[in-house]
């Protein structure tokens, strides 16, 4: 066993679970972490241990990353287990939980097991699924949510639909809660939204597309919050977008309400404007929005409304997006630049390195409830290397994932990972 | 050949100002293409150019007028156009201006099927491409298409109205036509009714009338104003007596009758009763107020079908002539950056 010791030393450890940010070494065993802490091997490491000089960069717990569109099966041309597991690698993520919007839906344990099997197949990063809310994802009959839960579902959700049918979501959430199973909602209340383009606004005006006002989130909101209140189900919005919805869960919350929520990092770096021109690239659901948005979404992280941040990787070929607007296909590719855009928000919004770890981290982990997210003894050794100074620049065509579809290629960013490290394995490093 | 001086200006402002009226090709296309000129819209556009592709079209509805039409500028070169989306009169009308001026000119309708067959329309851009056409006149029902389009060519591109985006020689007929009549547009009060949410029209005048000084005002029900629309500079009424009081010209646009399914508006009746112009609503106008409308029109919907060809105020025909005449300016301008690329000189 004792050959399989290595200690990464000269590390600024970051460890949010637990609070920890400072230097100091992380001991692991094979795939699991043995032990950590600034003061570990005070006389250095003992002969028997292999050492990694982390050369002051920051160590943290891997990233994980809870909305992830893989599309497969049904959609392998636009990115695979393998594609997404490389992506994932060089982005510093760890584990990524998969969005059920697949075809066919994960919906039933089949579907689940085969999700399982490809991940043990690839076997670079983890990959989890969350189980669909309603069959086929067409809001109306529920799925196996106990026998997908034992099967693997980490969570449920109909990814990018919303269960419109409020007594359809009233049962949902009842069902669930006897399970206590978190129940992941796409706040935007569908027929508002409906052949919506982009977000309401002169943008939307000036370039003729049909736009969906920004209260369209808020709505679904609300109406769910109601049935929370209800039925005590644990509820979590996903990419909020808006500062009317941040609002009211920042309202929730204080009322005690179990309601969590997530966004991702291009609502807190792009706007409406960024669609100018008629780039299909920025084109997501829900839609950029505002600048005042924005900045309500940078508010939300900041004090803590906001629990999460994940990339909302969405995956789409040129076929899907070299087209007018229109007929393009929403979606973003983000599993390589969740870190660098995350980590600009320590820089310009002085929202603490730790604080910014802990929505990739520990935040999504404890919410669904996996092991993975701390530096503790024991733990798998799930851990990302990174230096938040590196600066490089975005390249579309350097990305590992199959689809290039990233509104910000040529982008110039600081914060790299260097190494990450699943269950003690280096699947990706810079460090030579 | 027309006015000779007009010409060579016009030359020289193509030279300086590509990025503008050229909308030249953004993106990756610079190393791969010639510089071509496209007119994709009036956004942006300046007052100069906008001056100067007006009088050049003056020089053409005398051309038009004429026992002989014909004219070979465009000789030797090939005109095709692309239309995704149904349309008589403005396609008829860019033929017109194309066969006027010695162009082959060729119509294409790229119907529903061919789309749903699976062509793309970059696909659809790549074939028409190897065919060498020298300028394609393109509408699409999706905004932004055309430009799309016009990114994937080696030839210019005139959009000939996409979605609800623009159609800028409807705006450049329509100032000619406010410019014959009333001699410059500065300082006119401008009313356009109608259904602003769903009108390329609408986008390009606006845009066209603001730089050229013109004061434009909306006057529409709330559920046919898109969002935000007075950050483009207008003056936004719903009662349309408030909106045409005093005013020099008034644009009626199209209502679809498909919008009465979508809940924008009750009813035809009741939409005429409140935004329909009658000779009643007329009144508080200035009294050589001009009546406009882009066509086709819907007599007793968005019209009163007397008003509308009332000679003394309807210049609804003359829109028709000018549109010719601006289409044979907006072709002859385009091709000069062409003949710039090959190394020859059109005159």
């Amino acid at each position: 066993m004792t050959e399989q010791l290595r200690a990464y030393v000269n590390a600024r450890l970051l460890d949010p679970a637990s609070g920890l940010d400072q230097t100091g070494t992380v001991l692991i065993d094979g795939n699991k972490i043995v032990d950590t802490g600034p003061h570990l091997f005070p006389n250095g490491p003992p002969p028997n241990v292999q050492v990694i000089d982390c050369k002051g960069y920051c160590l943290a717990p891997g990233l994980i990353d809870m909305r992830v569109h893989l599309p497969e099966p049904g959609g392998e041309q636009k990115e695979s287990f393998e594609t997404a597991s490389a992506a994932a690698a060089a982005g510093g993520v760890t584990s990524l939980i998969c969005l059920p919007d697949t075809d066919p839906a994960i919906d039933n344990v089949s579907v689940i097991e085969f999700i399982a099997r490809r991940a043990r197949e690839t076997n670079i990063v983890k990959i989890y699924a969350y189980g669909a809310i309603t069959r086929g994802l067409e809001g109306t009959e529920l799925t196996e949510f106990g026998i997908l839960s034992e099967a693997g579902a980490l969570a449920f959700t109909d990814a990018t639909r919303a269960i419109a049918d409020t007594l359809v979501m009233r049962r949902v959430l009842s069902y669930a809660s006897t399970f206590d199973l978190l129940i992941v909602q796409h706040p935007e209340e569908p027929r508002l939204a409906r052949n919506g383009q982009m977000t309401e606004g002169e943008m939307a005006t000036r370039l003729g597309l049909a736009g969906i006002p920004a209260v369209a989130e808020v709505m679904m909101l609300e109406r769910d919050l109601r049935l929370v209140e209800l039925t005590g189900a644990r509820y979590h919005a996903a990419h909020v977008t808006t500062a009317a919805a941040i609002d009211v869960i920042r309202g929730a919350k204080a009322r005690g309400l179990p309601v969590t929520c997530d966004t991702a990092p291009h609502y807190f770096t792009l706007t409406d404007a960024a669609t100018d021109g008629y780039r299909t690239f920025t084109k997501v659901s829900p839609p950029l929005r505002s600048e005042e948005d924005r900045l309500a979404v940078i508010e939300g992280l900041r004090d803590g409304t906001i629990d999460v941040i994940a990339s909302d990787h969405r995956p789409q070929d040129q076929d899907s997006k070299r087209l007018p607007f229109v007929q393009a296909e929403p979606g973003i590719v983000g599993l390589e630049t969740l870190l660098p855009l995350t980590l600009a928000l320590h820089r310009e919004a002085g929202i603490s390195l730790l604080d910014l770890i802990r929505r990739l981290t520990s935040a999504p982990g404890s919410l669904l409830r996996m092991k993975e997210g701390r530096l503790a003894p024991g733990l798998p050794a799930d851990m990302v290397i990174f230096d938040p100074d590196h600066e490089w620049t975005i390249e579309a065509t350097e990305l590992k994932s199959r689809s290039k579809n990233t509104p910000f290629d040529q982008m110039p960013v600081q914060g790299k990972a260097m190494c990450t490290i699943v269950g003690g394995r280096h699947v990706h490093s810079l460090m030579g | 050949m027309p006015n000779r001086r007009a010409y060579r200006c016009l030359a020289a402002l193509a030279d300086a100002s590509y990025k503008q009226i050229l909308m030249a090709n953004p993106l990756n296309d610079a190393g791969l293409h010639p510089p071509r000129m496209h007119i994709l819209g009036m956004e942006g556009i300046p007052r100069e150019e906008i001056v100067t592709l007006l009088d050049l079209s003056e020089s053409y509805i005398e051309q038009s007028r004429q026992h002989d039409k014909k004219s070979s500028i465009l000789r030797g070169r090939t005109l095709i156009n692309v239309f995704f989306e149904n349309s008589t009169r403005t396609r008829t009308s860019f033929e017109l201006a194309g066969k006027r001026l010695g162009a082959d000119v060729i119509n294409m309708s790229v119907s529903a099927s061919a789309i749903k067959k699976g062509e793309t329309l970059i696909d659809t851009a790549m074939t028409l491409n190897a065919m060498h056409p020298d300028v394609l006149t393109v509408r699409h029902s999706d905004s932004g298409a055309v430009q799309l389009l016009s990114e994937k060519v080696t030839c210019s591109v005139i959009n000939a109205g996409d979605g609800s985006h623009e159609h800028p020689t409807q705006a450049l007929l329509d100032a000619l036509t406010i410019r014959r009549r009333k001699k410059s547009l500065e300082g006119l009060t401008v009313a356009i009714c109608g259904d602003i949410l769903h009108s390329r029209v609408a986008r390009s005048n606006i845009y066209l009338l603001n730089t050229m000084g013109a004061h434009v005002r909306l006057v529409a029900p709330k559920t046919l104003l898109p969002a935000a629309i007075e950050q483009l500079g207008v003056e936004v009424h719903h009662n349309m007596r408030d909106g045409i009081r005093d005013a020099d010209i008034i644009m009626m646009l199209r209502l679809q009758t498909e919008r009465m399914q979508g809940s924008y508006v009750p009813s035809t009746r009741e939409y005429f009763r409140f935004f329909g112009l009658d000779r009643d609503k007329l009144a508080v106008a200035k009294p050589d107020a001009l009546i406009m409308h882009p066509g086709p029109m819907n007599r007793g919907i968005e019209i009163d079908s007397e008003l509308a060809d009332d000679i003394h105020r309807s210049v609804i025909h003359e829109q028709v002539e000018m549109g010719v005449a601006v289409r044979m300016a907006c072709l002859d301008l385009v091709t000069r950056s062409l003949s710039r690329n090959d190394g020859e000189d059109a005159a």
